[in-house]
């Protein structure tokens, strides 16, 4: 065992490379080490977070697709309801118009018959007239038993 | 054998094992064998050199990761790099529980600068010492055998030395900072003998700092005995089995296969030792 000045030269080596590594070796290194455990700690995180994303799109995207099968199903269905009430409606409408139609009609026609049945009497009252003045051309006067043919032609 | 017919072999283990010296004789640079007497101020020229280089080149090769680091996918350099600072850093937060800077980079460069000065002992212990003579023998006219060419830094024991130092050092530091200078004082003398009684406590005084002294330089004590012992014996069965003629071959394969272990789990442990070490110096209970 020799101790000599080599100790000297080791000691002062040691403690340069020491202080070197610390300045200019070892925070480089860690920097990029940490910051690469920062990133793939923030790709984990981000992925996790965008698998959540996704369910919960898809959970949103399942309720609107319910949402949207209601309402069509609503729509539908008011829509039947609107058709058969306006079918309801239309008929009501027809009814009622030929109702009215049949009620004119019939009024028209009651009208009709007693113009003719009026005009027939007046022609019958005529007649009977004229052939009762045919008649009692001599005996009767037409001023004097005019009541009695007005009685005659009202019985008529 | 490099070393030539004429030298026997415990010389040819003993110039595998002695350190190129430089110093200073008489106002003139000698080196090896003239600077026998030159007491502390010789230096291990080899050590320094073989050290230096390969705490640059981890360094160099950090740097340069640390530079073009992506946040992105990375590559194949900056994964294995950011695995290596991720152990590191692991190892730290598992056991320092304090906040600071120093800890991990002072943790990364002494894993991967003594692993890398460990890994000099796979290189075959002929090659480099070899090439070392051959190149002093023909390029400055030096006998091959005063070359001298060890290269495997933590086979030293000033370097492994150093490095325990350097800790102990801090660890200094981080109770001194932590505790404060009475703390740390209290810390030598009132444990882990302890008395309510006032005056007892005084008579244990000196009891007390002889075991916590003896405790506190343990500790680097053990650091540098280890890393040396481990890879000193190591070195040392390479070296024998390289003197068996041809058999070293499979023996040098098991041999160099079980140190694989031996050089990234003393790396570690003079790693693991330093974290904790610092860490119970920056602790406050006892």
């Amino acid at each position: 065992m020799n101790l000599n000045a080599t100790l000297l030269g080791e000691l002062i080596a040691f403690a340069v490379f020491v202080l070197f590594c610390m300045k200019f070796v070892w925070p480089p290194l860690m920097n990029a080490i940490e910051a690469r455990q920062q990133k793939i700690a923030d790709g984990l995180a981000a992925s996790d977070r965008a698998e959540k994303d996704l369910a919960l799109a898809q959970d949103k995207a399942k309720d609107q697709l319910k949402d949207a099968k209601a309402q069509a199903a609503e729509i539908i269905e008011q829509a039947r309801k609107r058709e058969a009430k306006m079918i309801e409606e239309a008929a009501h409408k027809a009814n009622a118009e030929r109702d009215t139609i049949l009620a004119q009609t019939k009024a028209e026609v009651e009208a009709e018959r007693n113009r003719l049945r009026e005009d027939l009497r007046k022609q019958v009252a005529a007649l009977a007239v004229a052939g009762a003045e045919r008649i009692l051309q001599r005996s009767i006067d037409e001023a004097a038993h005019s009541d009695i043919l007005e009685k005659l032609v009202q019985e008529l | 054998m490099a070393a030539g017919e004429e030298l026997t072999l415990s010389g040819h283990i003993q110039h595998h094992l002695t350190n190129a010296k430089m110093c200073t004789v008489d106002g003139s640079v000698a080196f090896n064998k003239a600077c026998s007497e030159a007491g502390f101020w010789t230096w291990h020229i080899d050590t320094l050199a073989w050290s230096i280089g390969l705490g640059i080149l981890f360094l160099w090769i950090f740097r340069s990761v640390a530079n073009k680091a992506t946040v992105g996918v990375p590559g194949k350099l900056q994964c294995f790099v950011e695995m290596v600072v991720e152990l590191v850093a692991t190892n730290v937060r598992d056991t320092f529980h304090g906040k600071s800077k120093l800890i991990a980079p002072l943790a990364l460069t002494i894993f991967v600068w003594v692993f890398l000065m460990n890994l000099m002992d796979l290189v075959p212990v002929d090659f480099l010492p070899a090439f070392a003579g051959w190149v002093g023998a023909t390029f400055f006219g030096m006998d091959s055998h005063d070359v001298y060419m060890k290269i495997v830094p933590t086979t030293d024991i000033n370097m492994t030395a150093a490095l325990a130092i350097g800790v102990f050092i801090l660890m200094i530091g981080y109770s001194i900072r932590i505790k404060g200078v009475m703390g740390f004082v209290k810390e030598l003398t009132l444990h882990p003998f302890s008395s309510k009684n006032v005056v007892l406590q005084i008579i244990l005084i000196p009891a007390n700092l002889l075991l916590e002294t003896i405790a506190l330089v343990a500790k680097p004590f053990s650091l540098a005995l280890r890393l040396f012992g481990n890879l000193y014996a190591g070195e040392m069965i390479f070296i024998l089995i390289g003197a068996v003629g041809l058999m070293q071959l499979p023996l040098h394969f098991v041999w160099a296969v079980f140190h694989i272990l031996v050089i990234v789990l003393q790396a570690f442990v003079f790693m693991m030792l330093t974290i904790v070490y610092l860490s119970m110096a920056s602790s406050d209970n006892h």
